[in-house]
């Protein structure tokens, strides 16, 4: 017996979606320049053969591998010292916006306009830094400071203090918030509140975050360099301007070895320290 | 009697040294210009810096040429996502383990790789190929969102009851079309909403992926940058916070309509 032929019984519908979709995207294809075959011109396929043929000969004389070296180290003491930095400026801002830590909101539930207002301004600062993306950041201050890593620091820290002090807070209002209350009902100043009341039920959530925070850095910082700010990535945008296929190969390399080790240490020290 | 103090672990006193030293050393090593900062006019120029930027271009002509890129933007998203859908979904099959252990092996490595260099990279890479402009970018984004899905796709079809795709087998349906109307419906939902994710974060990214060439506004704040024209710098700046806050917006009445 032959097979009875079953078709599709929603086609129809299927087909219009699909022409309707296909008609939708017709304007972004265009915006997008969306030229597959220029990949498959012969001057384009004669550049990326080449610059693919000297991906297989990674770069791998001492002198290169020294300066790598340098660049890897230069990459992670960017992302140390920009969240340091970020440090220096989340862990204040915490301090003021956690309406945990409000003392007229003790009692009658209500804060007081002015500290309302206080910490609604210092919130949309941080929302500020936090929404530039850190790229951009680099971009301005490559401009202000020059090329090198002093634009990746002040990146970074900018971009991540703001992202910083928001979770932070974010973990302190969402903890239990009984010990902090009797505390500072009781007459104790913020700080030591904070330190008593806050810190102990929610230190191990904050330096996991901390150190998650850290991890991302040093992927920005590598990136980062594409625009001048220092590292692993500026030295891979020479590489890539000079079409030297070798040494982006063995750059690359680095730089998977080197997100995947921060990704093992980032893991390692959440367990000890979380 | 007295208890005995706790045990005192050596271990977290010697890794915050080693983190004190790790901060130390980085600020040691480098070289930052501190000078330039605490300068005596260094506030000043920083201001004279600032000021600068304002007030933003507002002429019509340089809008427009914003709204464009903006566009350009939106679309160098779209298509990259979906350049990556197509891409995830053509590796995820062997990478759920449908072609055997060894396909499967391979192609977890291949997506990884992948999804271990950042879209940015990719741009500056396939710029080689592709040229300056947005196709660049937007075949970036397909490719590091590639590896992405790709591997999410592959874990949501693993994660799939295999029975009813079994059976349909079982009674003489082609392999394809077994696939297409018993595993994949299973696991659609979930690829859609992962879809969506990337999305979102592909329209972040592609504002920026133009620092390196690769087109939309990112490329537009780099060139005004370098040419030191502050003031479109800051319209551009603007039309990209606007741009994210957008999308934010967005998703959360989004997410919130979907889960409610």
């Amino acid at each position: 017996m032959a097979l009875a032929r079953h078709p599709d019984p929603a086609w129809r519908g299927r087909v219009t979606a699909t022409v309707v979709c296909l008609l939708l995207l017709w304007p972004m294809l265009v915006a997008s320049e969306f030229k597959p075959w220029l990949l498959l011109d012969a001057q384009s396929l004669a550049a990326a053969g080449g610059f693919l043929s000297d991906f297989l000969r990674p770069a791998h004389d001492a002198e290169f591998l020294a300066m790598i070296a340098r660049d890897t180290w230069q990459t992670v003491a960017i992302a140390s010292a920009g969240l340091t930095l970020a440090l220096l400026g989340a862990i204040p801002a915490t301090f003021v916006i956690t309406e945990q830590l409000s003392l007229s909101r003790l009692g009658t539930g209500r804060m007081r306009v002015s500290s309302r207002i206080v910490r609604q301004l210092l919130r949309w600062v941080l929302v500020f830094l936090r929404s530039v993306p850190e790229l951009v950041w680099a971009l301005l201050f490559v401009r202000i400071v020059g090329l090198g890593p002093t634009a990746g620091v002040l990146a970074i820290a900018l971009a991540y203090s703001g992202m910083l002090a928001k979770v932070y807070a974010e973990i302190l209002e969402s903890s239990d918030a009984h010990a902090l209350d009797s505390l500072l009902a009781n007459g104790s100043p913020r700080l030591a509140a904070l330190m008593y009341g806050g810190l102990p039920e929610s230190s191990a959530e904050l330096v996991s975050y901390t150190v998650y925070r850290w991890e991302c850095a040093i992927r920005g910082s590598a990136v980062m360099g594409f625009v001048g700010a220092g590292g692993l990535g500026q030295r891979m945008d020479e590489s890539t301007k000079m079409m030297a296929g070798g040494e982006v190969a063995t750059m690359l390399m680095m730089f998977v070895l080197l997100v995947a080790l921060a990704d093992i240490v980032s893991k390692l020290l959440r367990r000890r320290l979380g | 009697m007295k208890p005995s103090p706790p045990p005192r672990s050596l271990g977290t006193p010697l890794l915050l040294l080693g983190l004190l030293a790790l901060v130390v050393a980085s600020f040691v090593s480098l070289d930052l210009q501190w000078a330039a900062f605490f300068a005596p006019d260094a506030l000043g120029s920083a201001r004279e810096f600032l000021a600068g930027f304002a007030p933003p271009e507002t002429t019509p002509a340089f809008l427009t040429k914003t709204l464009g890129a903006l566009w350009e933007t939106l679309a160098m998203s779209l298509v990259g996502t979906l350049l990556a859908v197509i891409g995830g979904l053509l590796l995820a099959l062997p990478a759920s383990g449908r072609f055997g252990g060894v396909a499967r092996g391979f192609t977890r490595v291949l997506l990884n790789v992948l999804r271990s260099i950042p879209e940015l990279v990719w741009a500056a890479l396939l710029l080689v190929a592709a040229g300056l402009g947005p196709f660049a970018g937007t075949l970036a984004l397909g490719v590091h969102t590639a590896g992405v899905l790709g591997r999410l796709f592959a874990d949501a079809l693993e994660n799939v009851a295999p029975q009813p795709e079994a059976a349909l087998r079982d009674n003489g349906a082609a392999p394809l079309a077994a696939f297409l109307y018993a595993t994949l419906p299973q696991a659609l939902p979930q690829m859609l909403s992962y879809t969506l994710y990337r999305w979102e974060n592909n329209i972040r990214a592609a504002a920026v992926l133009g620092v390196v060439g690769a087109g939309g506004l990112g490329q537009m704040l780099k060139y005004h940058l370098s040419l030191f024209q502050m003031q479109s710098a800051a319209t551009v700046v603007i039309a990209m916070l606007l741009l994210v806050a957008c999308v934010d917006a967005a998703s959360f009445a989004l997410r919130r309509a979907l889960t409610r």
